[in-house]
């Protein structure tokens, strides 16, 4: 009998992982492009830039590219293995791409002053967009996450008994 | 500014030398390639095209107007080093160089230089984690330091620091993404993890410059070359991601009927 892919603990962790990866670089890449690129609103740098600011842009910069590819290739490798669940990783692009912008919409943007999300006067009514948008994608992230583990207990507890 | 060069008398001389050099090094890649098909399976054509590519990013960057450039202009400087430290590297890795050396020893010899790369300092110089400090604290000392004004009155250490960066472009390539034999291959996490934080150290030096303009240079002139060195760092460093996710992907590959994790 072929075993469910699915079911297997570990295909359901890499489908989870290459979902927060690339959530991570989808986030980022819309903020280089978006707000850097097309609008202007984001600073390439701002003088209020703390030194770790600086440090964790540098950081998270890298590891959008990093996540980007990485998580694409992860895909592909699911794929392969006929093991990729759309739903599980849906869950993990979007536990990745809301925990990122929310990351950067508190801590980078607000403690570490690396930009502001534009140079208005009321920026409080952007930050709060961004980072309601970030929680909203979180908390839709956890249901999947939760219900496509619930959805893969059964399927193993069967192969079990069998 | 005083970026000013001192051997303008002898930069004819200089650039005839080291033009001729690049092109015996074009030469003596596409003869022995066409040597060593004579007993070994076709050298492939895409990598003499990495090399030739490659060697002419090293010869834009020393020689010529962009060269001239980049001793007033600090984005010039800064493409000059993109294509130093970073493309010409990367293409000369792709072209397998070691390989080709290889398939042209006598077989003594070829065992001798096998050797001789398995050994302990070799060890060293090819692993990641030097690889990097070597590539990019060079990098921080360059620009954080005199050095970088300095460089520029001083013919011998602008000729040190300029094969210092290619050198160490390098080596940090091959340690990540070589094709060539490579007796000491790390393992994927590793290598990934270090190539990760090389990255950020990378665009955290380019910001860091914006902010503090190495001495001599101007401020507007930092901002445009700090720039310059973030996105175009992005773009190789993007090809060096690639090709080690792909690296990994083919070396992963499912064997047999059954689906391996």
């Amino acid at each position: 009998m072929v075993m469910k892919a699915n079911s297997n603990p570990s295909f359901l962790a890499r489908n989870l992982w290459s979902g927060i990866f690339f959530g991570i670089g989808l986030v980022a890449f819309f903020d280089e492009t978006v707000f850097h690129q097309i609008l202007h609103w984001h600073h390439f740098y701002d003088k209020s830039t703390l030194g770790i600011g600086l440090v964790s842009d540098g950081l998270f910069h890298a590891l959008s590219w990093f996540a980007t590819i990485g998580g694409l290739f992860l895909l592909a490798d699911l794929r392969r293995r006929n093991a990729f669940w759309l739903k599980r990783w849906i869950g993990g692009m979007l536990l990745g791409g809301g925990g990122f912008q929310l990351y950067d919409g508190t801590i980078q943007h607000k403690l570490m002053r690396i930009h502001q999300i534009r140079y208005v006067e009321n920026v409080m009514i952007y930050d709060l967009i961004w980072n309601i948008l970030a929680v909203v994608m979180l908390i839709i992230s956890i249901i999947l996450i939760v219900r496509t583990q619930k959805d893969s207990k059964p399927l193993r507890g069967k192969d079990s008994h069998a | 500014m005083h970026n000013e060069h001192v051997y303008h008398g002898n930069g004819i001389a200089y650039e005839l030398i080291l033009l001729i050099a690049f092109l015996l090094v074009f030469v003596v890649y596409i003869l022995a390639s066409f040597i060593s098909n004579r007993h070994y399976k076709r050298w492939p054509l895409s990598r003499t095209i990495f090399w030739v590519v490659g060697i002419l990013c090293l010869a834009v960057t020393v020689v010529g107007s962009l060269a001239e450039q980049a001793h007033i202009d600090f984005s010039a400087h800064m493409l000059g080093h993109l294509l130093l430290g970073m493309a010409a590297p990367l293409l000369i890795v792709l072209s397998a160089p070691m390989t080709l050396v290889m398939r042209n020893l006598h077989v003594k010899r070829a065992r001798q230089l096998s050797k001789f790369l398995k050994s302990y300092p070799i060890r060293i110089l090819s692993d990641p984690i030097f690889a990097s400090l070597f590539n990019v604290g060079g990098l921080w000392i360059l620009y954080t330091t005199d050095l970088y004004s300095a460089m520029h009155h001083n013919i011998v250490l602008y000729f040190f620091i300029h094969v210092h960066v290619f050198l160490a472009g390098y080596l940090f390539t091959a340690a990540f993404i070589s094709i060539d034999p490579t007796p000491h291959r790390t393992n994927f996490i590793y290598r990934t993890i270090v190539l990760f934080f090389s990255f950020a150290n990378h665009g955290i030096l380019s910001k860091y410059i914006y902010a503090h303009p190495p001495l001599g240079v101007a401020k507007a002139q930092a901002e445009m070359g700090s720039m310059l060195m973030y996105y175009g760092g992005d773009v190789i460093d993007i090809v060096l991601i690639y090709i080690l996710c792909l690296q990994w992907y083919r070396f992963k590959r499912p064997v047999g009927p059954w689906l391996s994790t």
